[in-house]
């Protein structure tokens, strides 16, 4: 019994001092993100077991990983070069070509991964740009209040009150259309959500004890915002930002559409469907829009339900 | 009064906070909230202060101003003597961590995203108390003064019952080396038996490293417990302050006497007998009642209560025993005269 019990302080010491070197790196590295991942290790852990109730959830990310890992891997993938013309106009599915050939003679399939590549990349850094920019304007609107709150909060409010669609049109209109304009324009539409969730989150944070305690040990304003604020109000920014880039994919589809997003012959999801505005297309040759439009379809689809997961698996009231 | 010369560590001069409020159709300031409004006194230095009267009476308010969490409206706070409000940064962030305080609530007073670790490591780095390498060592003696075990370091906040986080509330305070702390009705979210043991740790703490303490409270017994000397305040205002002994075996004030009675007694002889309690609410600290505020609710008010406002007096010469009412005026007068 005694040797037992000893061989348990033992394990329980190491154990601690193990842990207790994990937090020494985490404090040297004080930016390192990857550090942040050990010593939240445990959270992420009770996230994932939150996570893993939600069934369509997993298959949704099962698929969002497979359709990135076969976006991120296309030169490997495609059979052949997506600008280049391969076969025949407009050649129905065959063995040669698994979705036939669009209208000038270029092989859908490959089209299409490298479409998804573009319509991926817009999407995720439209989403790192208003993740940002919104994160940023909150925290100063919301922990510094008074005449900075006000701008910043009117300023939201009007870029809110815009049909952004019309905005996004006029702006495409005015800088010359092309894969980083439409990620700058879509990026500076969709702060103003990020923008105010984080003020409120901020507004309700700085008044907690944990905040003024390290404002009486005298600590510096980033160390408050960045290291106590802005750690626990990441579970929300994450669930939003997942609709968001569900969102602004289907604004650059949408835009690509019609002519004022990615400019041919770049391949996007968007202007694939292009070809679906004539009548002839959209009945008599499916193969150049079913699959295009499909594939938005299920990545909105899927991205929204991660989302939907992460907001239960987040939430710490969710108690499951 | 303990130390053989007692030096004041916190002097208080008429400090007074008012909160605007704010109302109407374009927002303007209608009137103020008088959370303090007009309070003087001194700490001496390893002395306990305590600070005691009902909710909403502004004793919070004025520990969060010695800590520096808020600006006095009015009035001036002297640490060792310097005027806060006039120091520069520079200086101010010396002192900064000299006043530190513990929060009433242990659930809130630390962040669940950090473990203990890093919740205590972080401050003493930053200033420079300890580094990289001796840390640990500090924060494991720190943990032995605050009596927890010491593998509770990559813990997180969550993992620990409210007595426990209390004592790593106290511990992120001591870590600082500080010379006084405030404690915002440390025990008042605890168990009653967990209370004794935060309030033993307290005064033992206080009594190791000399610290100097304002104990912020509403119950009368914990209060006498760790201090000695208390102020009691109603409304904005002291009412009475004294040795801590002086207080509870002869108070002067009304409301002091009506605190005191209020005590629930556990006996049920005593209790048989009606105690005076207090009748109605606590007065509008918007729109305080003249002269004394306590003749709302005062059983001995006269009319003069009402227009006078009451000086603090001390009940016998030497005593250090203050109190702000009338009556103990006037029977300290018909003494005089007897």
């Amino acid at each position: 019994m005694g040797s037992n019990m000893n061989r348990k302080e033992k394990q329980t010491k190491k154990k601690f001092e193990k842990k207790a070197k994990y937090s020494m790196t985490k404090i040297s590295g004080e930016d390192g993100s990857a550090v942040k991942d050990i010593a939240n290790e445990s959270y992420l852990q009770t996230i994932f077991r939150r996570f893993r109730h939600h069934h369509l959830a997993v298959v949704s990310l099962i698929i969002v990983v497979i359709l990135g890992l076969a976006a991120l891997l296309a030169p490997v993938i495609a059979p052949y070069d997506p600008d280049e013309i391969v076969g025949t106009f407009s050649g129905a599915p065959c063995r040669e070509f698994w979705l036939g050939t669009d209208q000038i003679g270029r092989d859908v399939f490959s089209r299409l991964l490298y479409a998804m590549r573009i319509s991926l990349l817009v999407g995720i850094m439209a989403t790192l740009i208003s993740t940002v920019v919104g994160v940023i304007l909150g925290l100063i609107a919301g922990y510094f209040g008074g005449i900075a709150d006000m701008i910043i909060m009117r300023f939201t409010d009007m870029v809110m009150s815009f049909p952004y669609i019309l905005l996004v049109l006029v702006a495409a209109a005015i800088f010359k259309p092309g894969l980083w304009n439409i990620i700058l324009i879509l990026g500076f539409v969709d702060w103003p959500g990020i923008a105010r969730l984080v003020r409120g989150n901020v507004l309700s944070l700085r008044e907690t004890n944990f905040v003024k305690g390290n404002l009486v040990a005298g600590m510096p304003l980033r160390h408050i915002l960045f290291s106590e604020i802005l750690p626990n109000t990441v579970a929300p920014i994450l669930v939003y930002a997942t609709s968001v880039l569900a969102l602004s994919m289907l604004d650059e589809a949408a835009l690509s559409f019609l002519g004022l997003g990615v400019q041919p012959p770049t391949a996007s999801l968007g202007n694939m469907l292009n070809g679906a505005q004539s009548l002839t297309v959209l009945t008599k040759q499916p193969w150049l829009w079913i699959p295009a439009g499909t594939l938005i379809v299920v990545l909105v689809m899927a991205i929204n339900f991660i989302g939907d997961a992460l907001r239960d698996a987040l939430d710490p009231n969710s108690g499951r | 009064m303990k130390s053989n010369q007692p030096t004041p560590l916190i002097q208080v001069e008429n400090m007074k906070k008012y909160y605007p409020i704010k109302g109407g159709i374009i927002s303007h300031t209608t009137g103020y909230v008088k959370a303090v409004d007009g309070v003087s006194f001194s700490i001496m230095e390893g002395e306990t202060l305590g600070l005691v009267g009902e909710s909403g009476c502004g004793k919070s308010t004025i520990g969060r101003q010695l800590v520096g969490l808020e600006e006095p409206t009015q009035g001036q706070i002297f640490y060792k003597g310097k005027d806060l409000s006039k120091l520069k940064k520079s200086e101010m962030r010396g002192i900064r961590t000299r006043l530190q305080m513990v929060f009433q609530d242990p659930y809130s007073s630390l962040n669940p995203r950090k473990h203990i670790f890093e919740i205590l490591a972080q401050p003493m780095l930053y200033h420079k108390i300890a580094t990289k390498e001796t840390v640990e060592k500090e924060i494991l003696k720190i943990l032995d003064m605050v009596g927890l075990p010491r593998n509770v370091l990559a813990r997180y906040p969550h993992e620990f019952s409210g007595g426990q986080r209390q004592r790593i509330g106290i511990a992120k305070a001591l870590s600082l080396n500080p010379e006084f702390i405030v404690c915002d009705e440390p025990v008042s979210a605890l168990d009653v038996s967990i209370q004794a043991q935060i309030l033993n740790l307290l005064k033992s703490l206080q009594k190791d490293l000399n610290l100097t303490l304002l104990f912020v409270g509403h119950g009368l017994g914990a209060v006498n417990y760790v201090s000695d000397r208390i102020a009691v305040m109603y409304l904005g205002k002291i009412v009475e302050m004294g040795e801590a002994k002086e207080i509870f075996q002869n108070p002067q004030h009304p409301y002091t006497k009506a605190l005191l009675n209020a005590v629930p007694v556990p006996d049920p002889e005593e209790k048989k007998k009606k105690h005076k309690l207090l009748q109605g609410e606590i007065g509008d600290s918007s729109n305080p009642p003249s002269g004394c505020r306590f003749h709302t609710r005062c059983p001995h008010a006269t009319h003069i209560c009402s227009q006078r406002e009451p000086m603090m007096l001390e009940t016998c010469p030497g005593s250090g025993h203050f109190a702000a009412c009338p009556i103990v005026m006037q029977s300290k007068e018909v003494q005089e005269v007897g």
